[in-house]
């Protein structure tokens, strides 16, 4: 896993809530037996037209937005099912981070597992920042995970948001929690040892 | 000591390793896995040369991108990409020792449906699957949630998963639900009450009335759609009905065993005085059948009321997800909901194909057609609960109706497999999630009740089943 310290990249909105993992890639691209190579299927029924071209109306369409590392979205971004393809496909993509008032509970933990910073602001933050990046060329925002710190150019919006230490931890060193948890293995036993004697 | 929710006792007694600011880790009594979100973990089990800690506590069973047709063990799987990934579950399993239930298994069905017909599903234990209806389980009284491949890798090397503690909520439903109203009904209005996120960070134990009458199938699709709320998990406290249910099952403790591991469970439910991060209750009296007009389960009205008209909403986003909801679902603010004509009706997935289910719609299509205008197909949620339908006859009722009898799969529940929706199609479906393009890119669908979609595959269009003469 790649570690995360910084990011300084132009802001993707979708102005959207409640984005569920089915519209993030819909179920018949879930076959693949890989974890690479989901991206070209990220918001597909919003992408592309039935026929397949591209539908030029939708937002992350616009040139303006290519090469984006952050997503801005609404509440409760990522429910549904807990399918990690939504962020094997976000983060083939491109997206590192994203930003909402809200995320739905496996989601979380699955962006976690493959480095994806989910960072949570309030409402109005979170609508400023979407205004943003509509209406502006280039709106970027710089995320420091260290100080928990986000801003843009201007210093316009400045927050600080909230994270665990473990996750923070985890986060930075790229670090894989099957390592972590072996190194309770004898505990694992234990627990194992007295559940047999109990029955 | 102090009260504690069954939640509690349940956690406490699975803590392997705790620390301060960090994730619990986990004990797992049972691991449950399918076709979709394993490959990728296999593969990095044997990347890092790593074993399945405990087979014993891991069970297989291919279901989402199964064909369904009849005769299908026997017929190669055309879709090349859904084979392979059959294909490497089938590998893996082999690999690794682990129990599948395969195509062609006389124990084959939606994982969900299996866990607790084989008894493998008992109160008390914690329960993880790659997938987020692992909720469904917790109606035996038990902590079972749904994760990601990651965490389904994790839980192969290790048989933990880390969990940060959920926050706890009580939903007590007050009163009997009224004739004609099911456990779906009850939980679709529940979730249009709290909404999509309005569980999330929880566990939810229902309690009251209505879940205590109710049967084991009910009390599953409760739980099952809990995560359409956006809670964790779902439970109900294991009662006689969850005994009489789980006795005799292969898997369940067996003879005085069982009696003993009656008198465990029997200890697991909340003791009084304790205290839920939460409560939210509910009249089961005021609920009346659902059916859900959007794109999320939290968009729903009873069968009595008209499509909303989105400039009635106050906050701006959900106006805005209203509108195009309608857009999508091609509804006019105003119609009567019971105006509307049905392309297609799915009787089938975790929530809705136990026997209980198709008894039911049986009920209602006995002696009737199915409208000329409407394909209607019936799926069993697992190959027992087929031959079980079929020995009691219930095939023959929905085959002379017209409808189709399917082999045991999720089928039309997502558009993973060939059943699918074709763009524009509308259908009343038994199923739990409504988001666009679920059953088929375009594809409209409308979440019921097995009653109310056996109804409407009739009529062709919605009728409030209350009315319904049964012939
Ligand atoms: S029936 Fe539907 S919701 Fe249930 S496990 Fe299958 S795909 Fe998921």
């Amino acid at each position: 896993m790649k570690p995360f310290t910084t990011l300084n990249s132009i802001v993707a909105p979708l102005d959207r809530v409640d984005v569920d993992t089915d519209q993030i890639i819909p179920a018949q691209f879930l076959k693949r037996v890989e974890r690479t190579g989901f991206g070209q299927f990220l918001f597909h029924k919003w992408r592309f037209e039935e026929d397949g071209s591209t539908n030029l109306d939708f937002e992350l369409n616009q040139p303006r937005y290519l090469g984006s590392s952050i997503l801005v979205s609404g509440r409760n971004f990522g429910s549904g099912s807990s399918r990690e393809h939504a962020p094997w496909a976000l983060l083939d993509y491109g997206f590192r981070c994203v930003i909402a008032p809200s995320f739905a509970d496996i989601f979380t933990n699955n962006c976690l597992q493959n480095g994806i910073l989910l960072i949570q602001l309030n409402e109005r933050t979170v609508r400023h920042i979407i205004n943003n990046a509509l209406n502006g060329k280039g709106y970027e925002l710089t995320v420091n995970l260290q100080t928990q710190r986000v801003w843009d150019q201007d210093k316009k919006i400045e927050a600080e948001f909230d994270i665990d230490e473990f996750s923070k931890y985890k986060l930075v060193n790229g670090l894989d929690d099957i390592d972590l948890t072996l190194q309770y293995e004898d505990k694992i036993l234990d627990f194992e040892k007295s559940k047999t004697q109990l029955h | 000591m102090p009260p504690k929710t069954m939640f509690e006792k349940i956690w406490n007694s699975h803590v392997v390793h705790e620390e301060v600011d960090q994730p619990s880790i986990l004990y797992v009594d049972l691991h449950l896995i399918h076709e979709v979100t394993t490959p990728q973990a296999f593969d990095g089990l044997r990347e890092a040369g790593r074993l399945v800690r405990r087979p014993d506590l891991t069970i297989a069973t291919a279901d989402h991108n199964t064909p369904t047709n009849i005769g299908r063990a026997f017929m190669p799987v055309t879709d090349p990409i859904a084979r392979q990934q059959l294909e490497a579950l089938s590998n893996n399993c082999q690999e690794f020792g682990i129990n599948l239930y395969d195509m062609g298994s006389p124990k084959q069905g939606i994982v969900h449906i299996i866990g607790p017909e084989q008894g493998w599903t008992q109160p008390g234990k914690v329960i993880v699957c790659g997938d987020s209806h692992t909720s469904t389980h917790g109606a035996f009284g038990a902590f079972a949630f749904g994760i990601g491949t990651s965490e389904v890798e994790h839980v192969l090397a290790t048989q933990t998963v880390r969990q940060n503690i959920p926050k706890t909520m009580e939903i007590r439903i007050d009163g009997a639900l009224p004739f004609g109203v099911t456990a779906k009904d009850l939980i679709l209005g529940i979730i249009g009450e709290i909404g999509v996120g309005g569980g999330q960070g929880h566990v939810i134990e229902y309690t009251g009335e209505a879940i205590q009458s109710m049967s084991m199938d009910g009390r599953m699709t409760v739980c099952n759609m809990t995560i359409e709320g956006g809670g964790r998990a779902g439970m109900v406290a294991p009662d006689e009905t969850t005994f009489d249910y789980l006795r005799g099952r292969p898997q369940a403790p067996q003879g005085e065993e069982f009696e003993k591991a009656v008198e465990e469970w029997s200890a697991l439910k909340t003791d009084e005085g304790s205290e839920f991060d939460n409560l939210v209750t509910i009249d089961a009296t005021s609920i009346e059948p659902m059916i859900s007009w959007g794109t999320n389960p939290s968009m729903v009205m009873p069968v009595t009321g008209l499509v909303p008209d989105p400039n009635l909403i106050d906050s701006k986003d959900n106006r805005k997800a209203a509108e195009s909801a309608l857009e999508y679902m091609d509804l006019e603010p105003g119609t009567s909901i019971q105006n509307i004509k049905l392309d297609r009706v799915f009787i089938g997935s975790c929530t809705n194909a136990r026997l209980d289910d198709l008894r039911a719609a049986a009920t209602i299509a006995k002696g009737h057609k199915v409208n000329d205008h409407v394909y209607a197909m019936v799926v069993p949620g697992s190959t027992a609960v087929k031959l079980q339908a079929e020995s009691e006859g219930l095939d023959s009722i929905f085959k002379d109706a017209g409808f189709d009898w399917r082999e045991a799969g999720c089928s039309m529940c997502l558009g993973m497999n060939p059943d699918v929706l074709s763009p524009g199609e509308r259908c009343a479906s038994t199923s739990n999630r409504n988001f666009e393009g679920r059953q088929g890119r375009g594809g409209r669908t409308h979440l019921v009740s097995p009653e109310m979609a056996t109804a409407a595959a009739i009529a062709g269009q919605f009728v409030d089943i209350r009315e319904w003469e049964l012939s």
